[in-house]
């Protein structure tokens, strides 16, 4: 892709300093970004094929389990489509994956966290979405978990998501929270979000028609990148 | 519809973006043997607003070759994407190429970003290269006016360095684009 990108809207995205998340207070730059056009390099980025994913990648069920076992947790499935913001799928866009462990304990060597590491969850695979923007990847539920944030506070479960598109400046990272989970209104990363309409775009839902009976639960999850700028001429409708 | 809003990476981003867990598809050796053009070490440190290193930093590149230019029609000794997580020091390290001239791009340069815990949304910022002409000119380092020596690495030894502020005195000049 080349074509310029529309231009971030103030507002919807996290700001960069939101107190409530007290990393961020260090952590926040005080000056404003300067906005400018994507240049050539930013408008474009790399590509992925399925020639860079293991058979695995997209099962973590299975993708760090001994032979012939499998991961703890409730089985799920997320699904759902990338498009850009004019609707237009994103095909073969790279998802990265990582997630706790269904007890909320991660596997990495900072995480000290009291549950017990699953000798059969890694917690980290890839996904490569189809021609149609389409991706699913097999997991389980990953538990809440405890943070530091100066008082008692729990992340709701949630599935740390990283998508390349087709451009650097399509770039986005993210994290995927699940329907219904009371700690969601209490979380200051998930709420650093300004707007009602945009948490909820971090929100997968349950989806029965995808359910796997007796075997996964499944939820989808939609994906929004950025789309190319509109000419002054064209006027489409803007939803949430 | 709206972009998907952004949330922080976190500080267990390298289960997912680098090598923890399974092998990791982009590193920060980005230079090939056999690779055009001027080999490049680029370090850098990342400190907040009180001077302290941010460990669990993760940067990204991405670049146009030693000819400005980029795949499919580029050098493919070069992995044009790179990522380095930094160490205890809050230091990152990418073995690459001096970016050529891209064809309307301004002065030769990097794309970067960087993920950390407390960081809500990647910042984005260039790696300009201290003294090259081209610099006088360039669209973006004009416009970043007195604080445009942010985004211009200067050689440290063998090494050329991009120390990255995440606020306060000597902020770098973060990107919207
Ligand atoms: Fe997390």
């Amino acid at each position: 892709m080349t074509t310029p990108l529309r231009p971030r809207r103030s507002g919807w995205h996290p700001p960069a300093l939101t107190p409530a998340y007290r990393s961020t207070r260090l952590r926040a730059p005080t000056q404003a970004p300067l906005a400018l056009p994507s240049a050539p390099v930013e408008l474009r980025g790399p590509v992925f094929g399925h020639a860079d994913l293991g058979p695995l990648d997209g099962d973590l069920h299975l993708n760090a389990a001994a032979d012939g076992q499998s991961a703890i947790g409730p089985r799920i499935l997320v699904h759902g489509q990338v498009t850009d913001e004019d609707r237009r799928p994103v095909p073969h866009t790279l998802i990265e994956i990582w997630q706790a462990n269904a007890g909320g304990r991660y596997r990495h060597k900072r995480d000290g966290y009291l549950a017990p590491l699953d000798p059969n969850f890694g917690g980290c695979g890839r996904a490569l979405a189809d021609a149609d923007g389409r991706y699913a990847f097999r997991s389980i539920q990953p538990g809440p978990y405890p943070w530091p944030n100066g008082g008692n506070d729990w992340r709701p479960a949630h599935i740390h998501l990283s998508l390349f598109g087709h451009a650097f400046a399509q770039r986005l990272v993210t994290q995927l929270y699940f329907e219904g989970d009371p700690l969601m209104a209490h979380c200051p990363i998930l709420n650093a979000v300004p707007s009602e309409a945009g948490r909820a775009r971090l929100v997968a839902r349950l989806d029965l028609a995808r359910t796997e009976p007796m075997d996964t639960v499944a939820w989808r999850f939609d994906i929004v990148l950025r789309g190319a700028a509109q000419t002054p001429f064209e006027t489409r409708p803007e939803g949430p | 519809m709206r972009e998907t809003p952004s949330q922080t990476a976190g500080p267990y981003l390298h289960i997912g973006m680098l090598d923890e867990v399974g092998p990791a598809l982009i590193g920060a050796s980005m230079r090939g043997p056999g690779a055009r053009g001027e080999a490049l070490t680029l370090i850098g440190r990342i400190t907040d607003g009180k001077g302290a290193p941010v460990a669990d930093g993760l940067v990204e590149m991405w670049q146009p070759d030693a000819d400005g230019r980029f795949p499919p029609v580029s050098d493919p000794a070069l992995s044009h994407v790179g990522r380095c997580a930094c160490d205890a020091d809050g230091t990152f390290r990418f073995e690459t190429v001096r970016p050529g001239a891209a064809p309307g791009s301004g002065a030769p340069h990097a794309a970067m970003m960087l993920y950390a815990r407390g960081v809500n949304r990647a910042l984005h910022l260039r790696c300009y290269f201290k003294g090259d002409p081209a610099n006088a000119d360039d669209p973006l380092l004009r416009a970043a006016g007195d604080r445009a020596h942010t985004l211009i690495a200067r050689p440290d030894g063998a090494a050329w360095r991009l120390d990255i502020r995440l606020q306060g005195r000597g902020e770098t000049v973060f990107l919207d684009v």
